[in-house]
């Protein structure tokens, strides 16, 4: 079955959070977050106060996976990087092993140079970590039906009915 | 591709509305953006043409509340019905967890329900999916106007792999939430 799940661990899951903030700390950038290609969140570091997180990683991902049907329309498999430029923030994405996307919001405090500079030992930092949980993904089977057990079925059944009253 | 988070303890599922153009699947996320509670709903955002129809998608974030310790979220897209808009429609269906396929009754609109299940195999394809393996439901939405075909009928053409269907009234809510629920049952069931 191609239908792919991504589960992360609590050790991974710091790994990764440590990888970013070196990075935002390296770069001084305004925030850092971490989405999967289909649009969902996985983590975010620094200042993301007055971001719709939910909503920016959806429009992200289709952002990313717009540009990337551009690229195939010229004879590219993807774009690799892309850069959006504002008055004030800007917005740079990158992405990991083809799955994972990096984006970087950063304001006048630091410039791009820079970014494109420190963020390469960052994707190949997270490119392990994620090789390792992409690897892990068919062990991981026994905790998910441990913890996704029939009563957490029943439970999460019950609170739709609630929800749809 | 549902996405699980031992650590923060969130899970979220992806569940897109597929059918033809003006079927009703914005009506759809509309009436439940409408109807649950603010605290369990995000921003509705919609990416739409000028004329109100869907250019790439809308997107609806819910929030379930918490389950055993774990944040689930439910997260639905729809995708632009217009034929025009394919290479748009594919890329929604990526990490899909479960889709509603929503149908228009009117007799007029019956071909067009067909073109669009057979578009949907064809782009779930090319994503290396079948739709057996993914939960699925059926929405014959329209019920409520007068020139429209019959269950039978839409049954005989839509749904050949017999799959729970809902009639629907998606303007006035009826039957929305029922499909909602129902796909989203399946999708737990199969976690």
């Amino acid at each position: 079955m191609s239908y792919e799940n991504l589960s992360i661990f609590e050790q991974d899951f710091w790994d990764i959070n440590n990888a970013l903030n070196k990075l935002l700390a390296g770069t001084n950038a305004t925030a850092l977050l971490l989405i999967d290609k289909a649009g969902q969140m996985i983590t975010s570091v620094g200042n993301t106060a007055n971001v719709d997180l939910i909503s920016f990683a959806s429009l992200t991902a289709a952002d990313f996976a717009a540009t990337s049907q551009l690229a195939l329309l010229i004879g590219e498999d993807e774009f690799t990087e892309l850069f959006h430029q504002g008055k004030n923030e800007n917005i740079y994405i990158t992405i990991i092993l083809s799955r994972i996307i990096l984006v970087v919001i950063f304001g006048r405090t630091t410039n791009l140079g820079l970014i494109r500079v420190r963020i390469k030992s960052t994707v190949a930092e997270l490119e392990k970590i994620f090789t390792m949980i992409f690897s892990k993904l068919n062990a991981q089977q026994g905790r998910r039906k441990t913890t996704f057990n029939d009563d957490f079925k029943k439970a999460a059944e019950s609170e739709l009915d609630d929800l749809f009253k | 591709m549902s996405v699980i988070n031992y650590s923060s303890r969130e899970i979220t599922f992806k569940i897109v509305y597929y059918g033809t153009g003006l079927g009703g699947k914005t009506t759809n996320l509309k009436v439940i953006y409408n109807k649950v509670s603010p605290e369990q709903k995000g921003k509705m955002i919609s990416l739409a043409t000028e004329m109100d129809r869907t250019l790439f998608f809308d997107f609806l974030p819910m929030d379930i509340g918490s389950v055993k310790g774990f944040k689930t979220k439910f997260q639905l897209y729809t995708v632009p019905g217009q034929i025009y808009y394919n290479a748009s429609r594919k890329l929604i269906l990526k990490g899909v967890d479960g889709i509603v396929f929503v149908g228009d009754s009117q007799i007029e609109r019956f071909e067009d329900n067909i073109e669009s299940v057979d578009n949907l195999l064809e782009n779930l394809q090319e994503h290396g999916l079948k739709l057996e393996d993914i939960p699925f439901v059926l929405q014959y939405n329209k019920r409520d106007l007068p020139n429209i075909s019959s269950i039978d009928e839409l049954q005989s053409s839509l749904n050949p792999w017999n799959v729970p269907y809902f009639e629907a009234v998606a303007v006035q809510g009826i039957g929305v939430f029922e499909t909602l629920k129902a796909v989203s049952k399946m999708i737990l069931q199969r976690l």
